[in-house]
């Protein structure tokens, strides 16, 4: 649905100084009907390439494809008529002061020049749609943060575009409100086949809502991929992100190891680690630990300490020989020094 | 007190139309509204191009707003009495004489246009970067993102700065009584200062103040009524 093949965009400096660096040579490529995750520290240049997935920015070298249209190569009314079929939706919903929710709703379709009686019963669809029924001849003014951004995902899907572009739609909520919008985002997909793109800082939308994530760095792509594939993955860099390391457990008379799973065939839950150390004449204890359930696979970054049978911490063989069984499983198994 | 407020009611000179001050605001109105009705029509669009020319990618068009954003300041920055002088000559070219209400217009819309384009650069100037963004993203053409989001936008700040205009233009007509424009400035002027009747100035400076005031109160309450933007305290 989105292809960015090599995309670089410069900014002159404002000072005559250094140029800005925003985008350097992005190549992506975001499947149909899925949620992608762009994620990155502020400055990475996420908001510069969702602009110009929008042609609000022209790139500087590189192609960008949204639903087979070269949008970088378009101009003027073509130009329009492509931005129609994206949708977008911004942090602070940037809806109309002067427009009620549901004027703002039917904005889009006025542009693309939709008869009044249409675009009254596509506003009653919308309306319904993301819950805001009975308030949609209200001004934003009179609404709460979490229903103006109903009536901006509701403005982004108006003109039915095929792709849906959110930066930062929760950034601005409190968290029972992020839930909503998001289940709201997933439940759409779920019925329109959209394809979603949100661009976050939080983990929590990326683990709740994506399919893949894309992690941006000073311009450049440094990680991408399904999200199972990415969390599970512990030597990447956003694995930490998404599943946490636990604070290492103190005043514990045990050994302590930590144990990263969800890449592995063998041991699938935190369940298969503790049988395994039953093997090793061992009591596993589960003393501390993120695990996420993502696809319906498990991945956890968990911390077992260590017994043997009379309660003692267990030998340095033993653990040795644990740790490397581990390892040739797949699971990244290392003691914790306190 | 209620006694001089009798005598002045029936002093003839106050209370008769012709030459009188009622006829006299009626004169001020008449120019007030005309001249103002000339600067929306030709200041909302100058205010609206000086505002989209600003940082035009094109140089040709950056020196073109340069070269408008100068002649504005210059008008703007002319002392309205002088303006009214050198404008003689135009004024009789077009309306076939130098005084009178008429002519007087010309020399109010002049000076007045310039003042409120600036005023509306600066009312459009407020509306948020991402508002008018996430509209052209929707697909919209310039002209659509300026009748749909920078006037409706803008509207409440639009119309204080036609409140502000028409009460400098009030002042304007005043200042051009005395170059014979008639209403309420040159009556005072004419009866009143070189007349040497006092009660004529009193009343005309007590309709001009109660019309500056009518105006802000009309145009505060057209401002709020247009206002849906959440109030804060
Ligand atoms: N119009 C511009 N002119 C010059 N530099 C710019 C411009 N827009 C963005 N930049 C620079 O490009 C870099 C990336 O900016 P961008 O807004 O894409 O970051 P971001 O990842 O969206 O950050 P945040 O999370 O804070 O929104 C920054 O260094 C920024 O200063
Ligand atoms: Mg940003």
């Amino acid at each position: 649905m989105i292809t960015l093949d090599g995309l670089s965009k410069v900014f002159p400096a404002p000072g005559g100084g250094d140029p800005v660096v925003a985008l350097d040579g992005i190549d992506l490529h975001l499947e149909p009907g899925r949620v992608h995750g762009i994620v990155g520290r502020s400055g990475a240049g996420k908001s510069t390439l969702i602009r110009c997935l929008t042609g609000l920015e022209k790139p500087s070298t590189g192609r960008v494809e949204v639903d087979g249209t070269d949008v970088a190569a378009l101009d003027g009314a073509a130009l329009r008529a492509a931005r129609r079929n994206i949708g977008m939706v911004f942090q602070h919903a940037n809806l109309l002061d002067s427009r009620t929710a549901a004027q703002n709703i039917a904005h889009p379709l006025e542009i693309a020049g939709v008869p009044r009686a249409q675009r009254q019963q596509r506003v009653a669809e919308l309306v319904e749609l993301v819950g805001l029924t009975g308030r949609e001849d209200n001004y934003p003014a009179q609404l709460s943060g979490g229903q103006i951004q109903r009536v901006g995902i509701a403005r982004g899907l108006a003109a039915e575009p095929k792709v849906l572009l959110c930066d930062e739609p929760t950034s601005a909520l409190d968290g029972s409100t992020t839930r909503q919008i998001l289940g709201l985002i997933a439940d759409l997909r779920e019925r329109l086949g959209i394809t979603v793109v949100i661009i976050t800082h939080e983990m929590g939308v990326v683990r709740e809502v994506c399919d893949t994530v894309t992690l941006l760095q000073d311009g450049t792509i440094t990680q991408s991929g399904d999200l199972l594939d990415v969390a599970a993955d512990p030597h990447g860099p956003l694995s930490a992100e998404l599943i946490p390391l636990p604070p290492a457990p103190t005043g514990i008379e045990a050994l302590v190891v930590n144990c990263d799973y969800g890449n592995s065939e063998r041991f699938r839950t935190t369940d298969d680690l503790i049988r395994l150390a039953e093997t090793y004449e061992a009591e596993a204890t589960l003393v501390a630990g993120t695990i996420e359930t993502i696809g319906g696979c498990q991945v956890g970054r968990v911390q077992l300490a260590l017994r043997n049978r009379s309660g003692q911490p267990i030998s340095r063989e033993g653990l040795t020989a644990f740790l490397t069984e581990l390892e040739a499983a797949g699971v990244v198994a290392t003691e914790v020094t306190a | 007190m209620i006694g001089t407020l009798q005598e002045w009611l029936s002093n003839p000179l106050l209370v008769r139309w012709e030459g009188g001050p009622w006829e006299a605001t009626l004169v001020t109105l008449y120019m007030t509204v005309v001249t103002m009705a000339l600067t929306v029509v030709l200041g909302l669009p100058l205010g609206v191009a000086l505002y989209e020319t600003d940082d035009s990618a094109s140089p040709l068009v950056r020196k073109l707003n340069q070269v408008t954003g100068f002649v504005v300041n210059v008008l703007r920055s002319f002392p309205f009495f002088i303006l009214i002088i050198a404008l003689i000559p135009i004024t009789s070219a077009i309306t076939g004489r130098s005084t009178g209400p008429n002519a007087a217009m010309i020399a109010l819309t002049i000076a007045a246009v310039p003042f409120a384009a600036r005023l509306f650069e600066l009312n459009l100037r407020e509306i948020p970067a991402g508002k008018i963004e996430a509209v052209r993203m929707m697909g919209a053409s310039r002209w659509q993102v300026i009748r749909q989001v920078l006037i409706p936008e803008a509207l409440p700040g639009l119309i204080g700065s036609i409140t502000t205009t028409t009460i400098a233009v009030i002042g304007y007509t005043a200042m051009a009584g005395s170059v014979n424009a008639g209403g309420l400035g040159q009556l005072a002027y004419n009866r009143g200062y070189t007349g040497y009747q006092t009660e004529m100035i009193v009343v005309t400076v007590v309709l001009l103040i109660a019309i500056v005031i009518l105006v802000q109160l009309i145009g505060d309450r057209l401002s709020r009524a247009v206002d849906h933007r959440a109030r804060t305290a």
